[in-house]
């Protein structure tokens, strides 16, 4: 290590240009994506705090921007991040406690976490649509 | 004998090697994980059922203690879990000297957000407009 300049640039492995994309490696950078999304909407969160302790009319102003077409499309990707998030976290968790390695296993939770995701954020639209009237 | 024992003299001054500080990182990335489960379940489950509130509805859902409590919990687990998820991020994917910039800009944005937060909702309890005097 005697500096960058001697440190010759060699290929790096792999090669994700021409390398096809699985599920493990698809859901391996969806976690990543989705746990910077989530960061990023988090912030949301707290700006709709601010707004409800300021008063209505800030309130109010923070729900047309969430009830837009922008904010609803960016909502419901939000949603869907999250469950991906929460049920890919889950797998993670169970990985954890060194059990589901074995590759048919590794498959069949990664198809799960995909299905449950897509059921949840079905239902969540569904069960608030419904309150919402 | 102490692990970095096994470095050499000159590995040890240039810093190189495990600070000894990652499993407290990833340990803690795990416990907000877990407590994340519930509180954010709880969070989107009271996104459903407050769909049709009005701004009076939900400042009194908002203001009342098991609210308050869970709403603290969750915020503070949730951006403890932000700062350590994207500190990954960045140890993986920034090399250069910019990297000790993002990270104390997460970590402070983290710290300032989580706050922001909490503060906000003991405005609401206490029932004190937060723009009152400003």
């Amino acid at each position: 290590m005697e500096g960058k300049a001697r440190k010759p640039s060699r290929p790096r492995s792999p090669n994700i240009q021409i390398y096809r994309p699985q599920l493990t490696s698809v859901l391996s950078i969806a976690h990543r994506i989705t746990g910077i999304f989530l960061s990023l909407c988090s912030m949301s969160v707290v700006v709709w705090l601010v707004a409800a302790a300021n008063g209505p009319a800030s309130y109010i102003r923070f729900q047309g921007v969430i009830g837009s077409w922008l904010g609803q499309i960016v909502l419901l990707i939000a949603v869907f991040g999250f469950f991906l998030h929460v049920c890919g976290g889950i797998r993670h968790l169970i990985w954890d406690t060194a059990h589901g390695f074995e590759l048919r296993h590794i498959y069949i939770s990664g198809w799960f976490v995909i299905a449950t995701s897509l059921m949840l954020t079905l239902v969540f639209w569904i069960a608030s649509r419904m309150v919402w009237g | 004998m102490k692990r970095y024992d096994l470095l050499s003299p000159r590995g040890r001054a240039s810093g190189l090697g495990s600070a000894n500080a990652g499993f407290g990182n990833w340990w803690m990335e795990r416990v907000t994980a877990i407590a994340l489960v519930p509180l954010t379940i709880w969070f989107a489950g009271s996104l459903i059922t407050r769909s049709s509130d009005d701004y009076n509805e939900v400042i009194g859902w908002l203001g009342s203690p098991l609210t308050v409590i869970l709403m603290v919990l969750l915020l503070t687990a949730l951006f403890w879990h932000i700062a350590l998820g994207l500190q990954v991020v960045i140890d993986d994917y920034i090399h250069s000297a910019a990297k000790i910039w993002v990270l104390l800009t997460v970590r402070f944005a983290c710290l300032l957000l989580g706050l922001t937060g909490i503060i906000a909702n003991l405005y609401i309890a206490f029932g004190v407009p937060m723009s009152g005097g400003a």
